[in-house]
């Protein structure tokens, strides 16, 4: 019995870790939000460590690595609040198009970051009538909203009726206009289809619900990374910072809030690392895992930011400090591929509660 | 990231279920009444499934540790409900220390009855005056001929009423640093000179004790430890106390019975489980729970493989894991409505009153053992290096 990262994971967190905190601190951070910069230069330093492939079978050019593996980066990502499409064209769309077995032609440019997969999975998560998306054979018609990545060659996209579709950004007929949201550092656009024609890549809710799973356990590391992140800049901040002649961290009501972030988060490593495994070796309980985890992080990554945000006082508030970078990462990933409310729904119904469950005595 | 406990493990297990299959009905647990307990102890030292790792001469089972197995009994015997056999301060605290600190006389003495439930022991260490900061304890032993002679109080002290002996924290050194000049002692019950006050608390039980001591002669070799080291002996037994006090299993059964009184509560004529405020509520205690079983896994995987660091994961489970509980019995009196509060001989109560038994119960956890906020005071000190508040020198 062993409950945690291989050495090589470790190793793997340790590259990216480098890598990031050398070439991408905040400033540079900044200058991709600004749109100065583009987010394929950070795409590109990650491929040299092999990042786009991680999830891509060796036989289709990728690392063939696992799920876990892929936390470990995410969280890595969420703690230096890296803007790169991971989530979409690194998670989910290889994971869509591998449990389907079609389009997997595709993942060899993927995997060099060549090729980048936006994913467009909003209607089949909660459909909206303002966006009302229809796929009659393989024309599209209709909207998708809040589509990750509006830099995208592709864009793998699901209908309400839990299908899969990928389309290429270049398509006849198909619009995209970027979206702006609080987050700076991942892009979302919304994509308008007029008898856009799709291939097809699964009619099985199944690809769907494991694609969807795959995105929820890899929101849910980066929201573990971001909140870290906050946490240990609130404490770092709380040593430094003097008031009343000592440091404001020898006061009981800073060091229990950060007591208390730390308690809340600490167990979010081991239920990250844990629904992450169950994704690719527990898999009857993968989407009840996924959907509570990513539930929880969200809640508890939204106390943590916030409270860690309170510790630095007003400079907690400013642009000068950036804390919000890291806030608004946690934000994102706490609105995208689900709600709270809607994933412990789901949870809920992946379980059979009509039986009996032990005693209530 | 491996899971299982490998073949040679499954195999033990298949041992444990046999045991239960053949002795399970005999558990206290299974028979209301029943007042075997004393009985069901010794078949469950005899068969290593408690005592495990003390020696066979202190009267254990006397096998060598091993972590996976003791989870393996831990998990069969909570999955059918059996008892674990008994428990109390004596057997999880004082025996510990006994076997690492006390005198080869002692541990004859003492280890063999006490795990036996032979001999029932409390715990003073609390006083009025010396709560969170226990140290300041102030209840005395002077040293007279071959006696040590102790005056006092202490309060929180379960068991007082029923206890044979008492382990007990007691200054011999006024003039000492306050940690330095605290001795622990051993000492009978029925000394004269000792007077136990029930304290009855919110639950209405007399869950704890007040007790009193005027001049109480204890023999001078009763001791553990050497003179002023009762600090470090006392710190000992607080590290077997605290994780123990809320074992993320019990929180998991608990919410499964939440689960079940939701889909057995029907106000208004709807099942509350198909409430979507009550669902949601119920769901996110899960996703908690849920946290704290992985991080359980953690802690277990870490006292395996040494290498691997679960420091803080290990601080923030007293915290957590009371209050977990005690939300998720307040949940349970939500969903009952007016039935929850029922108490005593109300004839509306479910699952025999306990959820407003546990519900009370666990919010004196949460101030037992440890404060939260004392909790709070060793993740910031102790897990990330934040200083300890300036003391203030006493006004006068």
């Amino acid at each position: 019995m062993e409950f945690g990262l291989s050495s090589e994971q470790s190793l793997l967190q340790d590259s990216v870790t480098r890598y990031l905190s050398e070439q991408w601190p905040l400033d540079e951070i900044r200058k991709v939000a600004s749109g100065e910069v583009s987010d394929a230069c950070v795409w590109q330093g990650l491929t040299d460590l092999g990042i786009p492939g991680l999830l891509i079978s060796q036989a289709n050019g990728g690392l063939g690595l696992g799920n876990l593996d892929a936390a470990v980066v995410a969280e890595a990502l969420g703690y230096h609040v890296t803007p790169s499409p991971f989530i979409s064209s690194a998670v989910i769309a290889p994971v869509a198009l591998q449990a389907a077995g079609q389009c997997e032609d595709l993942l060899g440019t993927v995997a060099t970051g060549a090729t980048r997969i936006g994913v467009a999975l909003a209607e089949g998560i909660a459909a909206r009538v303002d966006a009302g998306l229809t796929a009659d054979g393989l024309a599209l018609n209709g909207k998708s909203l809040f589509v990750l990545d509006s830099e995208a060659d592709h864009y793998l996209v699901a209908t309400s009726d839990h299908k899969l579709f990928l389309v290429s950004a270049d398509a006849t007929g198909l619009s995209r206009s970027p979206l702006t949201t609080i987050e700076k550092t991942r892009s979302t656009c919304e994509l308008t289809y007029s008898n856009v024609t799709a291939q097809l890549v699964s009619e099985d809710a199944s690809v769907f619900n494991a694609a969807w799973n795959a995105g929820l356990v890899a929101l849910a590391a980066d929201t573990l990374g971001a909140a870290q992140s906050a946490l240990d800049q609130a404490v770092a901040y709380a040593m430094q910072r003097e008031q009343f002649n000592r440091v404001i961290a020898s006061f009981q009501a800073v060091k229990h809030m950060c007591a208390e972030m730390t308690a809340s988060l600490e167990p979010c490593r081991a239920m990250v690392w844990y629904a992450a495994h169950a994704l690719d070796e527990m898999t009857e309980e993968a989407g009840m895992m996924a959907s509570h985890t990513k539930a929880h992080l969200s809640e508890t990554g939204q106390a943590v930011t916030r409270t860690a945000t309170e510790v630095h006082g007003g400079m907690g508030f400013t642009d000068l400090v950036g804390l919000h970078y890291w806030f608004k990462r946690v934000g994102f990933n706490r609105q995208i591929l689900g709600s709270p409310e809607l994933l412990r729904q789901r949870a809920f119904q992946l379980q059979d509660f009509s039986v009996s469950q032990g005693s209530s005595e | 990231m491996d899971l299982s406990f490998g073949p040679e493990y499954e195999g033990f297990r298949t041992e444990v279920r046999q045991f239960i299959a053949e002795h399970g009905d005999q558990s206290p647990y299974a028979r209301a009444g029943n007042t075997g307990a004393i009985e069901w102890q010794k078949l469950l030292i005899e068969h290593g499934f408690t005592a495990r790792t003390i020696p066979k001469k202190y009267g254990g089972y006397g096998a060598e540790p091993d972590i996976i197995k003791s989870r393996i009994i831990a998990e069969e015997f909570s999955k059918n409900q059996i008892n674990t056999g008994l428990g109390g301060q004596g057997i999880s605290m004082l025996v510990p220390v006994l076997l690492e600190m006390g005198t080869e006389e002692q541990k004859q003495t003492f280890v063999k009855p006490t795990i036996h439930g032979e001999m029932i022991w409390c715990q003073g260490y609390s006083e009025p005056g010396a709560g969170s900061d226990l140290a300041s304890l102030s209840t005395r032993a002077e040293l007279d001929g071959d006696e040590w002679v102790v005056n006092g109080q202490k309060i929180w002290t379960s068991t007082a009423h029923l206890a044979d002996w008492i382990f007990c924290l007691v200054r011999t050194e006024p003039e000492a640093p306050k940690h330095q000049g605290i001795s622990f002692l051993l000492f009978r019950m029925d000394t004269p000179g000792i007077e136990v006050r029930p304290l009855v608390d919110m639950t209405g039980d007399a869950n704890f004790n007040e007790v009193f001591f005027t001049d109480v002669r204890v023999p001078k070799h009763q001791i553990v430890g050497q003179r002023g080291q009762g600090w470090q002996v006392a710190n000992a037994i607080l590290g077997y106390e605290r994780g123990s006090l809320a074992p993320p299993d019990a929180a998991q059964t608990r919410l499964n019975g939440v689960a079940r009184l939701m889909s057995e509560e029907t106000p208004g004529g709807e099942k509350v489980i198909d409430n979507p405020v009550f669902r949601d509520r119920l769901m996110k205690l899960q996703g908690r729970v849920l946290a704290m079983k992985c991080n359980d896994m953690r802690l277990l995987s870490a006292r395996i493989h040494k290498n691997q660091d679960a420091k803080l994961a290990g601080m923030i489970v007293k915290l957590l894991g009371t209050e977990l509980r005690h939300e998720l019995e307040a949940l349970a009196i939500d969903v009952m409505g007016e039935v929850g509060l029922a108490f005593g001989d109300n004839p509306y109560l479910r699952g025999n009153g306990s959820w407003q038994y546990q519900y009370m119960y666990y919010l004196g956890l949460i101030i037992g053992g440890g404060t939260s906020q004392i909790q709070k005071n060793i993740i910031s000190e102790r897990g990330l290096g934040m200083p300890r508040e300036p003391r203030v020198e006493k006004a006068g």
